[in-house]
């Protein structure tokens, strides 16, 4: 089984080759949308190469939610990601810091949730379980 | 003028590869303003025709239900040139089919010579989306139209009636 290291070794170099970034900046923290300038169609351009990578099937929305705002309006409220949205955060993305968001939940800020860190979380979990 | 990139299929294996051929011709307005004096195909519109190879070949995985739309080009380079006389040959192979998009590998040949090659990356959007205007139509790579070059084309092991669909 590959180690967290050489999963993040070769989650750099699919954001490298998806987003035409530079390795160095491809830190753990390096959110995808704020420091790496991923657009949407980027997510999927990153999940083709990640299952290629690791020779895995990643399911629609299982790495990156799709239209969680919009799915239920008791998730969110006046801009902000209600308790009960972000129970549902935490139980659909198991792999992202939701604690972190937590402390200013605002609806525009769950881009922030997906980092580099969060695409080795989820394929630590995935490979190794 | 259509918007149609290619000429016709020579080659078409549903799920795996197609291949569609461009004859470059001076009848095209813009061969003379691009480059006056030494007219060359340019490489925007070889990138489009290997697009409408790939994203037909995309659209028949799904049956041509999904509205396909060239989303991302991450890889693109160009090698050679084509200029008047000369036929494209572009190869297109299926990296990913799924439901909310693609991607294809694709090259550009003149004979034997390399003109370019890349990686083309499709969305899948549906139809009401694409009908509500919120969308330029000149860049779908499919539309219905696009459909009759096929009529020409030899559909992998011919057991397919691609015109039928």
């Amino acid at each position: 089984m590959a180690t967290r290291d050489e999963i993040f070794e070769k989650v750099r170099a699919t954001l490298v080759d998806a987003l035409g970034v530079d390795d160095d900046e491809v830190t753990p923290q390096a959110r995808l949308s704020a420091d790496l300038g991923a657009e949407s169609i980027d997510f999927l351009d990153i999940v083709f190469r990640l299952e290629k990578a690791f020779n895995t099937k990643i399911p629609r929305g299982e790495l990156f939610p799709e239209n969680f705002a919009s799915a239920d309006v008791t998730l969110v409220a006046d801009g902000q990601v209600t308790a009960k949205g972000l129970a549902e955060l935490k139980s659909r993305m198991p792999h992202a810091d939701v604690d972190a968001f937590a402390k200013d939940p605002k609806v525009e800020n769950i881009p922030e949730l997906f980092t580099v860190n969060m695409i080795v979380n989820f394929l630590v979990k995935k490979l190794g379980g | 003028m259509r918007w149609i990139w290619i000429d016709r299929f020579i080659e078409f294996v549903p799920g795996s590869h197609a291949k569609a051929i461009k004859n470059v011709t001076l009848a095209e307005e813009h061969l003379h303003d691009h480059l006056p004096g030494f007219p060359v195909m340019p490489g925007s519109l070889m990138l489009e025709g290997m697009a409408q190879t790939g994203g037909i070949l995309l659209g028949q995985v799904h049956n041509f239900e999904h509205v396909v739309i060239l989303a991302k080009v991450p890889k693109i380079t160009f090698h050679s040139w084509a200029t008047p006389g000369d036929t494209l040959t572009y190869t297109t192979k299926l990296l990913e089919a799924r439901d909310e998009g693609g991607m294809v590998s694709c090259t550009a040949h003149v004979g034997d010579r390399l003109v370019a090659e890349g990686e083309i990356v499709f969305a899948h959007v549906d139809q009401a989306a694409a009908g509500s205007g919120r969308i330029d139509q000149k860049s779908f790579v499919f539309s219905m139209q696009l459909l009759g070059v096929l009529d020409v084309g030899k559909a992998g092991d011919g057991v397919m009636k691609l015109t039928n669909l």
